[in-house]
């Protein structure tokens, strides 16, 4: 008792050292929070300084775009649902270039993910190789591999697909294989030990343990997915963003139609993210319920 | 009777166990065969029959072929009877006057070597091509009589081409094409041209020890200038776009996380007891977020113009609306506790916020906010490709040219590296930042490394 009261300082110095701590730390935490502060703004500076149009002058005229084609698509009211209806078909392209880059992307990720993952790969040695190709996938902007398809190919759904399909795979294969990684790996013993092959392993073994995450997974791609898939329309790949570059070089006289698109696609992405945010609920919180029952 | 209810006989359960196998066969089969059915659907929804038509498949063999090798160009004036040599043709790879690559004699004829024994003489009147196991061409243009050729067989092989006023012959070796006014040979050789120095530049073709010994002696900074302004590769503009695109998503991310902060406390049910507000704000997410960078992009360059700053700004509005649900949903999942204990000691309204509730969302916010700087660089690339701003708008401008290939090819691994680059660079800084994050159970975090972010 004496001995821990003699080597404790007193009361004072603890205090001391402790308001010494705290305006040190207070010291370092102003100097980040400057040094950031100093970044950002130098960030935003040569921003400005290197864009056409500069800040100050633009942000007084953000809106006028929009009330143009708000004001244009509204005196043509009529011609709204006629509008609607016929740039119904590039939405529906734009889901399916969507759709099956996702499906594509799910199968080769899943493909990925097993060659990667310890206990699943069919070539153990081959792990770092699957890794590091589903990382140069990943990195890989769905733009990049799109405009270089869209020249041998010619424009149309196809490269789109393909190039969103390859950037899918690469997220996906990640992800999937974190999944991978907490699956229990006795089934695919028990499997083994019957005399199961890889892909009877992988599928009765592995794929119904991972199954509700990689739908999970696959969904929230398939919302980012549409994003992408409209944004590619924009250079050339058909559907949705296609039709709203060509509607917009029009100008003025076409709003209408660049207004309808505008409201196709906001209604598409806002639609899809709430129902793919139920069906997501489900499969996680779901599954708990399906295993008790 | 209830418990005779669920008492089942063995039949009964039989029937039961027969109808779920049945039940689990037709999801085994029936899952497969539906996404093989839409595939299919897809298949010929998108016309793959009809791509395989439409496809250039000459495009992609140039593409592939030229993002690899490069041609130097020796063309023959017919008119004047001058002789040019030119890396691609263009001329910023153009030699200076009076002068040729090694393998080309200048002269009154000038003797063209593509080695393998094929030889191109450009005569005064004739152009002779010898090719080893077929002959010597003999074209001789003229104003008059277009171009006259002679071949060493009556059967002209599929690999020359010729009419009345061009003759065209393609070889392994390289490609000789006459016409009325210019003969023109083209060298194929592998590897990116003029990638370091243009033939200008006084370093061009020297080697590495050469350029070691100089830079040594003091011509680093004029050798550096010779490779940073490099007409043909332009590494300094490929630098600032590199840089403008990094910046889009940095100012992007962090501008986004800095607006959605203070937005998301307005959006939670625990700090915000006002329903019409978190209604009002949660709508302003789902519409920041539905609306989709591609159409903040189009709106926000009528209003910026192309460049940086309109990406960053597009960025920066979607990710405010993503931003802000994540944020919102970390907040309404913070500890009460924790906040009633720093309340317990007088502390006032702000200072709640700030020791109370920050230190309990800052690993959630942190690591958003970097996977998101990863995802924007990439979002930033693609932006930048429809704005007209960074390493994107390169790109689209290369491939536009259609030949440009070695840039085409040599800017996506840029992207790629870039990518990665910031991909490995966000996990570092999280592991740094938040310890544990990557496991599963969250190891006690180090409170003096996590104060230094946020004073």
């Amino acid at each position: 008792m004496t001995d821990l009261t003699a080597g404790s300082p007193p009361v004072d110095q603890i205090r001391d050292e402790y308001t010494a701590m705290a305006r040190r730390k207070r010291v370092y935490g102003g100097i980040l929070l400057i040094l950031f502060v100093a970044m950002m703004a130098a960030g935003f500076r040569t921003a400005d300084g290197r864009n056409a149009g500069s800040f100050i002058d633009g942000w007084r005229r953000i809106f006028d775009y929009p009330t143009e084609v708000l004001s244009e698509a509204w005196e043509k009211i009529a011609e709204m649902p006629a509008n609607l209806v016929e740039f119904l078909p590039a939405l529906v392209e734009t889901l399916n270039i969507a759709a099956a880059a996702t499906l594509v992307g799910a199968i080769l990720g899943t493909f990925l993910s097993l060659m990667s993952t310890r206990g699943m790969a069919y070539w153990p040695s081959l792990i770092p190789l699957f890794r590091r190709v589903s990382d140069v996938f990943r990195a890989i902007p769905e733009i990049v591999i799109a405009l270089v398809l869209i020249f041998v190919l010619g424009g149309g759904p196809v490269p789109a697909m393909i190039a969103i399909a390859i950037h899918t795979a690469g997220a996906l294969g990640k992800l999937f294989s974190e999944v991978n990684e907490n699956a229990s790996l006795k089934p695919v013993e028990g499997l083994q030990s019957v005399g199961a092959n890889w892909s009877q392993r992988m599928y009765l073994g592995v794929i119904p343990q991972v199954g509700p995450n990689y739908v999970s997974y696959a969904l929230l791609r398939f919302e980012i997915n549409i994003r992408a898939s409209a944004i590619l329309g924009f250079v050339g790949a058909g559907g949705l963003g296609y039709e709203l570059r060509n509607a917009m070089s029009w100008g003025q006289g076409r709003y209408d139609e660049a207004a309808a698109i505008f409201l196709l696609l906001f209604v598409t992405i806002v639609v899809v993210d709430q129902l793919s945010g139920v069906l997501r609920d489900r499969l996680t919180h779901g599954s708990e319920k399906g295993a008790s029952a | 009777m209830s418990t005779f209810a669920t008492n089942l006989t063995v039949d009964e359960l039989k029937a039961e166990a027969d109808r779920l196998f049945s039940r689990k066969r037709l999801m085994n089969f029936g899952l497969p065969a539906l996404v093989l059915a839409y595939l299919v659907y897809v298949f010929f929804a998108f016309d793959v029959p009809g791509i395989a038509a439409r496809a250039n498949w000459d495009n992609g063999k140039t593409l592939v072929s030229d993002s690899y090798s490069y041609k130097t160009h020796i063309e023959r004036d017919n008119r004047t009877g001058e002789v040019s040599a030119a890396i691609e043709g263009e001329r910023k790879g153009a030699y200076p006057e009076g002068q040729a690559p090694d393998w080309v004699v200048l002269g009154e004829t000038t003797v063209i070597d593509l080695e393998d024994g094929h030889v191109v003489r450009f005569g005064p009147e004739t152009v002779e091509y010898d090719i080893p196991g077929y002959g010597t061409i003999r074209a001789t243009p003229s104003r008059a009589a277009g171009v006259q050729a002679e071949f060493p067989s009556r059967e002209v092989p599929d690999w020359i081409n010729v009419s009345k006023n061009r003759l065209a012959v393609t070889t392994d070796a390289g490609r000789l094409t006459v016409t009325r006014n210019r003969s023109e040979v083209f060298r194929y050789f592998t590897g990116w041209e003029l990638f370091w120095f243009t033939l200008d530049s006084p370093y061009y073709g020297k080697s590495f020890p050469e350029l070691a010994g100089r830079a040594a002696s003091g011509e680093m900074g004029a050798i550096f200038n010779d490779f940073w302004t490099n007409k043909m590769w332009r590494h300094q503009d490929v630098a600032w776009a590199i840089f403008e695109t990094i910046l889009m998503a940095f100012l992007g991310t962090l501008g986004a996380a800095m607006v959605a902060l203070p937005l998301a406390f307005l959006a939670t049910r625990n700090f915000n007891p006002m329903k019409s507000v978190r209604f009002a704000t949660r709508r302003v997410f789902d519409f920041v977020r539905g609306v989709d960078a591609l159409i903040w992009t189009v709106v926000l360059a009528r209003a910026f113009g192309p460049g940086p700053l309109t990406g960053a700004l597009a960025i920066l509005v979607t990710d405010t609306g993503t931003f802000g649900k994540i944020f919102s949903e970390a907040l309404e999942n913070v500890d009460q506790k924790q906040i009633e204990g720093v309340q317990s000691t007088g502390a006032n309204a702000p200072q709640r916020y700030r020791f109370g509730v920050i230190p309990q969302v800052t690993p959630v916010l942190l690591s958003q906010l970097l996977y998101f700087l990863e995802s924007n660089t990439r979002s930033a690339t693609v932006i930048g490709a429809i704005t007209g701003g960074g390493i994107g708008l390169l790109l689209t401008q290369a491939i536009i040219t259609q030949k440009d290939w070695e840039e085409v090819a040599y800017y996506i691994v840029l992207i790629i590296l870039m990518v990665m680059l910031m991909d490995w660079f966000s996990g570092w800084l999280r592991k740094r930042l938040i310890q544990g994050e990557t496991g599963k159970k969250r190891k006690p975090r180090d409170p003096n490394r996590k104060r230094f972010l946020l004073p």
